[in-house]
């Protein structure tokens, strides 16, 4: 019984918060839609992307990116403009500038320090 | 190699440490020193209100708002407050005519207009994401400063300061 649920979990973990009201009826435009949805974040439950989260936000950024896929604007246009609103915080990986190189850099410097004193005679 | 190692260490202690007392619900707005966005909504004495209308040669204060926001409530009294002083628009996020109408009856209205964003739309526009927020445009139409969340009476100080330094 245990594993017939673990079993079910793992399939059952790709439950969208997107409700069926909202796709598009083009398969590929949703497919399109739901690529945008999961690199932005949403704004109010600031870990999950709007593709999952239930957040009235989320709800809303979903229906704008689906209108105006159907306006004919492409993936980027479309990134772009909820970036220009909110900021590189709604994106999930942050362009690199120099303001924000050290966001990048660190991590690897990091790793590079750690990765000397762990193996250094 | 220790000196090093300490350096490393204040370096990330002090970043960690600042990261701490930030607040990470409050997202700062990309629009600041940028124009108003445009946008046409009906308003709430059945006419129009458009980005035309925060034109005016004046600072103005504009409010996201709804009458089915318990924070909006809270802040009413400060808006009214500085409505006595400054303009205060208003923009309705999905929010009943008929709601809005009976608590603004209730409340009092600060609001010199209202515009009904009935889809959320106008919003997003202006980077919106919770409720309430309130902006500051300057004479020229540029949003100069945002508040996130209700003004309270202590805030009242900071943004009748940032409104005297735009004068």
């Amino acid at each position: 019984m245990k594993y017939i649920f673990i079993f079910f979990s793992f399939i059952f973990v790709e439950a969208k918060s997107i409700e069926p009201n909202e796709m598009l009826n083009d398969p590929k435009l949703e497919k399109i839609a739901r690529e945008i949805g999961k690199e932005l974040r949403c704004l109010v439950c600031q870990n999950e992307d709007i593709q999952n989260s239930s957040a009235d936000i989320a709800k809303d950024l979903r229906k704008i990116v689906r209108h105006k896929l159907l306006n004919g604007e492409s993936k980027k246009q479309i990134i772009e403009y909820i970036h220009s609103r909110y900021g590189d915080f709604v994106l999930f990986s942050p362009p690199i500038r120099i303001d924000t190189f050290a966001l990048w850099l660190f991590p690897m410097i990091f790793f590079f320090f750690l990765t000397f004193l762990i193996f250094r005679k | 190699m220790r000196f090093l190692f300490l350096i490393f260490f204040c370096f990330f202690f002090f970043i960690f440490y600042e990261g701490l007392k930030k607040d990470p619900s409050k997202i700062p707005s990309n629009l600041i020193s940028k124009n108003i966005p445009e946008f046409k909504l009906k308003s709430f004495d059945n006419a129009f209100m458009t980005n035309d209308d925060l034109y005016e040669n004046e600072i103005k204060i504009i409010n996201f708002f709804a009458s089915w926001c318990p924070p909006c409530q809270v802040e009413h009294k400060q808006l009214i407050h500085l409505s006595n002083k400054y303009s205060v628009f208003g923009i309705a996020k999905k929010n009943k005519l008929k709601d809005l109408s009976s608590w603004l009856k209730k409340l009092g209205n600060p609001y010199k207009k209202i515009g009904m964003d009935l889809e959320g739309i106008v919003s997003i526009d202006w980077g919106v994401y919770g409720l309430p927020e309130t902006f500051i445009v300057d004479a020229k139409g540029i949003i100069k400063y945002r508040h996130v969340g209700p003004i309270m009476k202590r805030d009242l100080k900071e943004i009748e300061t940032v409104i005297s330094n735009l004068r």
